[in-house]
């Protein structure tokens, strides 16, 4: 994947939004790689969780904002745990998906599941993911 | 001992296993125990975001009907609800700007939520309060020669702050099966995530999970495996149908909420139990070890 990088974009009101809402300093992260070394979901991520704080900082919006990886991230808080710096990873990439929740565009879509997918399901499962996916 | 209950409704619904084998088993020893009134969900999961107040309101309301209630403190079963009452607990107590602002949305409430709540898990009743030894003297049937792997998931122990045992390598389920003369299993898949939410609409990540937790679990012999999570429950047991889809060599094995096995060797009547709402029958595995 070729990447543009631009003073414009490490300036752009992205990155002080995504570092406001998550609470985390981005630039605290030196890349050890130990957040995605430890996730368990990135063999359905195409950005890895390190790379998404490297991308966050560089404000690499349109990148993060159609990644698969921020929806297939669970909060499971595993990256959080082990980083050295201190990072909530997680955090970040809530905030990530709450940038574009907050504009409506909800990632699950309730009404194209089949009556049978909501039935089989708990609760805890529906109540979670649409915590989770919409806005 | 008497303690405040918060059931949250999948207790109420699927998991009503859990409920049950864990309400005989706290009764049979000695606890009483008081569901809160007018309870509300909890909305599952914590609220991540900073400037997000909102979905603090709905378990900071239920820490209220814990004061009304008049008591100081709240027992949760479920995992996610455990989290997610503790993560908002510690919250608004280390930031009482939120704290009022909760309060005055909530200006319908007869009272304010001053901080003063204890969130605790059934978990921890059991080590700190009941402790263990006493738990191993009520046993009447002991779990002998049962293999039993114990699953944490996520959300009894991150983050650090609210985790009710060691971060990496928690052992207080293994030590209660030790209590209940099981044999505990260690695996290396105990604190992995099941992929949570994800089997709404992905249930084929979740299959993937199950496969590989579950068989890391089996290696080490398991028989079957104990937890304490709904959402967990139902991915390790109910995704087990869409596992074997996906991995035609992938072997059943029996999930358990670790107050079913509880209950067994408290002695607890098998419709109490309600092993019918496990998905893989646990029934030929608990028979062969003449447990029911
Ligand atoms: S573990 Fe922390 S410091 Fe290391 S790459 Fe991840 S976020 Fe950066
Ligand atoms: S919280 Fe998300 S990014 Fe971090 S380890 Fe878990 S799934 Fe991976
Ligand atoms: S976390 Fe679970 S059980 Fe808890 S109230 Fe909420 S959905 Fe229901
Ligand atoms: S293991 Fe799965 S359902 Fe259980 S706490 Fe983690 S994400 Fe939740």
């Amino acid at each position: 994947m070729r990447i543009n990088i631009s003073r414009k974009k490490i300036r752009d009101s992205f990155v002080g939004k995504v570092e406001e809402i998550s609470g985390q300093n981005l630039l605290a992260c030196y890349q050890c790689g130990k957040c995605s070394a430890g996730c368990p979901a990135i063999s359905e991520m195409d950005i890895l969780p390190n790379q998404i704080i490297r991308y966050a900082q560089l404000g690499l919006k349109d990148e993060l904002l159609q990644s698969k990886s921020i929806w297939i991230c669970a909060s499971c808080f595993t990256c959080n745990a082990r980083c050295p710096k201190g990072i909530n990873i997680a955090e970040v990439i809530e905030a990530i998906r709450q940038i574009l929740l907050r504009k409506r565009e909800d990632h699950l879509k309730i009404e194209k599941l089949s009556d049978a997918e909501k039935s089989n399901v708990p609760p805890i499962a529906i109540i979670s993911s649409l915590r989770k996916f919409t806005s | 001992m008497k303690i405040s209950y918060y059931p949250g409704c999948t207790l109420k619904n699927n998991a009503k296993n859990f409920e049950d084998s864990a309400l005989y088993s706290l009764k049979h020893l000695g606890v009483e125990v008081e569901e809160l009134p007018r309870w509300n969900c909890c909305g599952t999961v914590f609220s991540l975001a900073t400037d997000d107040l909102i979905h603090h309101v709905a378990p900071i309301r239920n820490l209220i009907r814990v004061k009304e209630s008049n008591s100081n403190r709240v027992m949760t079963l479920c995992a996610m609800c455990y989290n997610t009452l503790k993560r908002a607990n510690e919250r608004v107590k280390a930031d009482p700007e939120s704290l009022d602002k909760i309060n005055q949305f909530m200006y319908r409430e007869d009272i304010n939520y001053e901080g003063d709540v204890k969130v605790l898990h059934l978990l921890e009743l059991l080590r700190d309060e009941i402790k263990l030894e006493n738990l191993a003297k009520q046993v009447v049937k002991p779990l002998k020669n049962l293999k039993v792997a114990s699953y944490y998931g996520c959300l009894l122990i991150r983050p650090k702050e609210i985790g009710l045992d060691d971060i990496e390598n928690p052992t207080i389920l293994e030590n209660i099966m030790t209590s209940l003369d099981a044999d505990p299993v260690d695996f290396p898949y105990k604190t992995e995530c099941c992929a949570s939410y994800q089997t709404v609409d992905k249930p084929e990540i979740v299959a993937d999970r199950t496969y590989q937790i579950l068989t890391s679990a089996q290696e080490q012999g398991a028989e079957v495996v104990a937890l304490s999570c709904p959402l967990c429950a139902f991915n390790l047991d109910h995704r087990q149908k869409e596992t074997a889809k996906k991995y035609p060599e992938f072997k059943n094995i029996p999930i358990l909420y670790f107050t079913q096995l509880m209950a067994i060797a408290l002695g607890c009547p098998e419709e109490v139990l309600r092993l019918d709402l496990n998905f893989i029958d646990p029934k030929p595995i608990l028979k062969e070890k003449g447990l029911i």
